[in-house]
């Protein structure tokens, strides 16, 4: 990869603090983002390999129906919400890192 | 046959709210930049209700039921997909796109990769999906105007719906919609859910409706309903028409929707079953993907005043679109028990309009309310697909207006001219958008919808979701893909529409039929037409994979200053990295 001289010198602009500050954002959604896939993933196998059992009734619903038309919805809220409460952590994290780094790098 | 006056007085109170407050925010929209994202101040709660209006197309109010009603249980992939896609673009795309700041898509696309080439690329994709998202609106359009005027044909829906969106826009831009939109949201969450409260007050909760209908695993005792005479509302429910799917087919996984092609070709159940999984899976991957990656769903994104808002935003929206679709499947469930004959109709007499007709039963018990639950649904049902067409109808007018003629035809455009192109562009946008939808009657709302998702994977989504995360993406790289992937989805796309369109027994057979020879084809190859139905499990691949290939071939040409790119995309915005990156660009002559 051809990449330029750095025209800034200090901590924001170094390699380490760009690749930390990816590795760590892709880390917390990737984290979310299986949560979400397995069931997301995980509810069409469970049909297709225990059709039985996901067909039981449940309240008149049977057990697959309730949690594709009703239950998945606030599982995945909960996920979302987990995400924003510990993004907006991470980025605060980050700036704080960054002034740091400033300061040791001055 | 009469018109019910409650109907017609619900939905043209819809229709002129809409017109007079499209005109009324139109006066407070000066500079273009308030013409095409809101002057970029609009608050969170605003926003969220302004993107959900937008989002609950006629695909959610209309199609869900109908769908849900014409094949069950498969169908609820849909609105789940619909809402927890939005997960996706808040995991990985919303945060970033936003801090990267540009006013559309291919604006990101040439800012991201200092390319002008590459913007013109970008462009075809919001016209592309965005013809394929009206098309679904308008057959919405038309089957609703037919409920409520009956004899007219469906067309003329069609047409006076298109004109009078179409007006609304020329006149109004994204300001004004903004505003209409988040009201748009309220009246049809309150459209849905009012006559279903009613509705299963008079006819049993969602559960013991869906206990109805047997599945395969019941005990037979289980399923033995008594009319209990002490309690009025129905236990039982209507004869299923000869076409109705089966009560076993209907309520369980791997049903009709996703079966039809393997029992076109005769295969057994046993068969069948693996192709249904497949069928599954590829559905689900273009309609989470696609979100994602829908042009006038991301241009919303840039309204939020900073990254923060921009998460918050779409948190308010997984919610709002979330409550909003519990209740779409409950007519769909409704509606087989109880309006058992709209199996046997098709087009906009089938039960795409379930949604509008079914709080009709009850006007044999409760009389006006009725025609008043009605009226609300198809005021609702308005919304939906006016707010939805107007949206698209900006961001795919602001693609021709701001980009194909301010940026390639004429750069040296004065802001006047441009705004002047604008309302041309959407009155020849609205057209086209007319003449499309006029001939998609015999199609299912929901699906055509679900395949404007599936284009949007497998175009979009790679480009965006590559090029926040991977540095090494080139142009070159980023354009191949996301042409060749998304080109492929609209291509099969096509296909699968035509062929359908081909054994309508109406005037659009005709216009067809030269395309029927395909579906000879798709009984010898039902593996085919499921991928060509269902193109994203091997487009979405497709499309990331020559991404991946075609940059490092050309590796030479990533862009010299990514990693300042990388930094404005991923750090805080209160690093300040943004002004800094546009002051460097400025310096160096972009």
């Amino acid at each position: 990869m051809s990449q330029p001289p750095p025209d800034r010198t200090d901590f924001i602009h170094s390699e380490e603090f760009l690749s930390g500050l990816m590795k760590r954002q892709l880390k917390l959604s990737i984290s979310c983002a299986s949560a979400f896939l397995i069931l997301l993933f995980g509810l069409p196998l469970m049909n297709y390999l225990a059709p039985g059992f996901m067909a039981q009734r449940v309240g008149g619903f049977t057990l697959t129906w309730l949690i594709l038309g009703v239950l998945f919805f606030p599982y995945v809220w909960i996920i979302a919400k987990w995400f924003i409460v510990r993004s907006m952590a991470l980025e605060n994290a980050e700036v704080k890192t960054a002034a740091d780094g400033n300061k040791r790098s001055s | 046959m009469n018109i019910d006056p409650w109907i017609l007085a619900f939905s043209a109170v819809t229709v002129l709210v809409t017109i007079i407050m499209g005109f009324r925010s139109a006066k407070s929209s000066k500079s273009a930049s308030d013409f095409f994202v809101a002057g970029r101040s609009v608050s969170v709660g605003w926003n969220a209700s302004a993107i959900s209006g937008e989002y609950l197309s006629a695909a959610s109010f209309m199609g869900i039921a109908g769908m849900v009603m014409l094949s069950g249980y498969d169908a609820l992939w849909y609105p789940v997909c619909y809402a927890c896609g939005y997960l996706f673009l808040l995991l990985f795309i919303a945060g970033p796109l936003r801090r990267f700041g540009a006013y559309t898509i291919p604006d990101f696309a040439e800012g991201r990769f200092d390319s002008p080439v590459f913007r013109k690329i970008a462009v075809c994709f919001v016209l592309f999906i965005g013809f394929f998202y009206t098309m679904p609106q308008m057959k919405g359009a038309g089957t609703t105007l037919a409920y409520i005027f009956p004899g007219l044909p469906y067309w003329v829906g069609v047409a006076v719906v298109g004109a009078v969106i179409t007006l609304n826009v020329a006149l109004g831009g994204m300001k004004g919609i903004t505003l209409v939109q988040a009201v748009q949201y309220w009246i049809k969450m309150f459209a849905i859910s009012v006559p279903i409260f009613v509705l299963l007050s008079v006819y049993g909760g969602y559960g013991k409706n869906l206990s109805l209908n047997k599945s395969s695993a019941d005990s037979p005792p289980a399923i033995v309903q008594t009319v209990d005479p002490a309690n009025t509302t129905r236990t039982e429910r209507l004869a299923l028409p000869e076409k109705a799917p089966k009560d076993e087919a209907w309520i369980a996984p791997f049903g009709p929707l996703t079966t039809k092609a393997a029992k076109a070709s005769g295969l057994s159940a046993e068969e069948a079953r693996p192709l249904s999984l497949l069928y599954t899976v590829s559905l689900i991957v273009a309609l989470v993907c696609g979100t994602a990656g829908l042009p006038h769903i991301l241009v919303r994104f840039y309204t939020n005043p900073d990254g923060v808002a921009a998460k918050k935003t779409t948190m308010w929206v997984m919610i709002l679109i979330g409550v909003f679709y519990v209740f779409p499947p409950i007519f769909g469930v409704l509606g087989r028990n109880f309006l058992p004959e709209l199996y046997d109709a098709t087009g906009s007499k089938g039960p795409d309009k379930v949604v509008l007709e079914l709080p009709i039963l009850i006007r044999q018990k409760y009389g006006i309310l009725g025609s008043i639950l009605s009226g609300i649904t198809c005021a609702g049902a308005f919304a939906a697909f006016m707010s939805t067409f107007s949206g698209l109808l900006v961001s795919m007018t602001s693609a021709l207006a701001h980009d194909v003629y301010g940026r390639m035809l004429r750069p040296g455009a004065s802001a006047e001219d441009r705004m002047r192109m604008f309302k041309w562009c959407a009155i020849l946008v609205g057209g086209v958008s007319v003449a499309l939808g006029a001939m998609v009657e015999p199609l299912e709302i929901n699906f055509m919808v679900g395949q404007a998702f599936a284009i949007a994977a497998a175009s979009y989504f790679p480009l965006l979701f590559m090029s926040v995360w991977w540095r090494g993406m080139t142009m070159k790289g980023a354009a191949t893909g996301m042409l060749t992937g998304g080109l492929c989805a609209l291509g099969s796309a096509t296909i699968v529409n035509a062929s359908t369109l081909a054994l309508d027994k109406g005037p659009m057979g005709k216009l067809f039929a030269g395309f029927g020879g395909i579906n000879e084809f798709w009984v010898a190859h039902p593996l085919l037409r499921i991928l060509a139905e269902q193109p994203a499990i091997w487009s979405v691949p497709l499309s990331i994979g020559l991404m991946i290939v075609v940059s490092k071939a050309t590796r030479k040409s990533i862009p010299s200053d990514v990693r300042m790119k990388m930094l404005v995309l991923h750090a805080p915005e209160a690093l300040g990295l943004k002004q800094e990156y546009i002051q460097e660009h400025q310096g160096a002559g972009h």
